[in-house]
């Protein structure tokens, strides 16, 4: 009964059933927007650190970024855009922040970090920094086609105690709302993003921990690869869409 | 804890400028419970003081209803080539302290 | 409790709507003595103030806020303070701005947090010692599908 009022509900709040691609942005008001496109944006604090972190040596080998990538306005044009991506090591896809784990571990010799870590945030934020405007680009490699089919499934698949799908809002009734929200379409053009619901920045896997909590299912664990196959499909999804820094979010 | 300061660089004598600082803090109500049940201390910057040539010029006080990671917007009317200091103070005590050259010409 | 469509949705995606505040709540009372306290009993002329927030806000724990007041900003005819009170959150004071001659301007901009819809008032003393008011009633939604 729950259940069909839900649905009921969702059906109800139809979209205009546009089919235009919109970020989270274009969904936003003026006022948020301004503040996005304010150089005095709140994420900017998160930039700030990750420059510095970017050239501080760190781990046994004292190595740090900058000693294997130079500067970052070269090295990491686009790669934000572009990834989750292969590796080779771990024959399986990496996200962003996979990747930063990886060099710290192998490169500078650094023991692990939680994903959410305040360190790895601001690294996050200086790199995707570097792809800002750019298309979102999804790497080619066939070998990630597997991850990103798996990820369209689980996409489509309803889950929780709602038995609800991330299509049957973010595709279905994008646009609509629940409750007074407006439903986005879902496109992870935002990340890491300051939201003000947190009140501090934040991953794409953070927020989806949020849309699996909403749907009464069980969030993916930090980092697993459904979580890694989900952002492959979102990324595949948003294709062409630019990449947003400093993104602020509601 | 950093903080972002918008003043410009230079003004003509009497111009009214506008003076912008984004401090990076929780500002942390004191009515919030953590997941032990227990209140979270309240943690806020209480003041946020504007000083030019020697007296203060504009000051806030802030109370738990401003966001995270404050921002303030006001204005100066620009008189001799001085810094444009902040001094802000949380509900402990703790102050601190920075500001920008304003050059009038 | 009639369980509507609307308040079924609340409930189970939105969640509760008020979150970021415990249960302790100003009142529309409480935030008349908080006046009282700044004003000293003196009257309050409706006027001479602005006070912009959008009318309806996506989060209620960043609210832009500008307040200006109708003042020359000359050392004989100044805004001296503007405080700024809200009607349900558990403090009614939100922010007081202390004013210069030299300020030039009395226009201050911050942001806000409020604990969900409700009118938001500003009231400024001048050098003359008269206070001056105005308000805005605010509508605070909340993003779908928050934390827990």
């Amino acid at each position: 009964m729950i259940r069909a009022a839900v649905l009921a509900g969702i059906v109800l709040a139809l979209p205009a059933g546009a089919q235009d691609r919109r970020t989270g942005y274009d969904d936003m008001s003026p006022a948020l927007q301004a503040m996005q496109d304010d150089p005095m944006n709140p994420a900017a604090f998160w930039l700030i650190d990750g420059e510095a972190l970017w050239s501080e040596p760190a781990g046994t080998r004292g190595q740090s970024c900058a000693d294997c990538h130079d500067a970052a306005e070269d090295s990491m044009a686009g790669v934000a855009a572009r990834y989750p991506a292969w590796d080779e090591e771990q024959a399986a896809p990496v996200d962003l922040n996979g990747r930063i784990a990886l060099c710290r571990d192998r490169h500078q010799g650094a023991g692990p970090q939680d994903r959410a870590d305040p360190d790895i945030l601001a690294l996050l934020a200086y790199v995707t920094h570097q792809s800002r405007g750019m298309p979102l680009t999804p790497d080619p490699d066939p070998r990630l086609d597997p991850a990103r089919a798996r990820g369209e499934t689980l996409f489509t698949t309803r889950m929780g105690q709602l038995n609800l799908s991330c299509a049957q809002c973010h595709d279905d009734n994008s646009g609509g709302h629940l409750a007074a929200a407006l439903i986005p379409q879902g496109h992870p053009t935002g990340y890491p993003q300051y939201r003000l619901e947190w009140e501090t920045l934040g991953t794409l896997e953070r927020r989806i921990r949020g849309c699996l909590t909403g749907v009464r299912a069980e969030p993916f664990a930090p980092g697993s690869a459904d979580f890694i196959a989900l952002a492959l499909y979102l990324q595949s999804r948003a294709a062409g869409l630019q990449v947003e820094t400093l993104p602020i979010r509601p | 804890m950093s903080v972002l300061i918008n003043v410009p660089e230079t003004a003509a004598p009497g111009e009214i400028v506008t003076i912008r600082i984004l401090i990076q803090h929780p500002m942390e109500t004191g009515f919030r419970t953590g997941r032990d049940g227990a209140l979270v201390p309240r943690d806020i910057i209480e003041s946020v003081a504007c000083l030019y040539q020697g007296e203060e010029v504009f000051r806030a006080d802030l109370f738990p209803a401003i966001t995270a990671n404050p921002i303030l917007s006001f204005h100066l009317r620009a008189g001799e080539t001085g810094r444009v200091e902040f001094v802000w103070t949380d509900n402990s005590g703790v102050t601190a302290r920075d500001g920008r050259l304003l050059t009038v010409a | 409790m009639i369980l509507t469509r609307r308040t079924t949705l609340a409930t189970l995606i939105g969640g509760p709507l008020v979150l970021r505040f415990g249960p302790a709540a100003a009142t529309p009372e409480t935030m008349q003595t908080a006046i009282d306290g700044f004003t000293g009993g003196a009257d309050i002329t409706e006027g001479r103030v602005t006070l912009r927030i959008p009318l309806l806000v996506e989060n209620g724990n960043s609210v832009p806020l500008t307040v200006s007041v109708d003042s020359p900003m000359t050392p004989d005819d100044f805004v001296e303070q503007i405080a700024i009170f809200n009607e349900i959150n558990p403090l009614p004071d939100t922010a007081r701005f202390h004013l210069t001659p030299r300020s030039g301007l009395a226009t201050v901009e911050t942001r806000i947090r409020l604990n969900g819809s409700q009118t938001v008032h500003a009231i400024a003393r001048l050098s003359d010692g008269s206070f001056w008011s105005a308000a805005t009633e605010v509508i605070v939604t909340a993003p779908a599908c928050r934390e827990v």
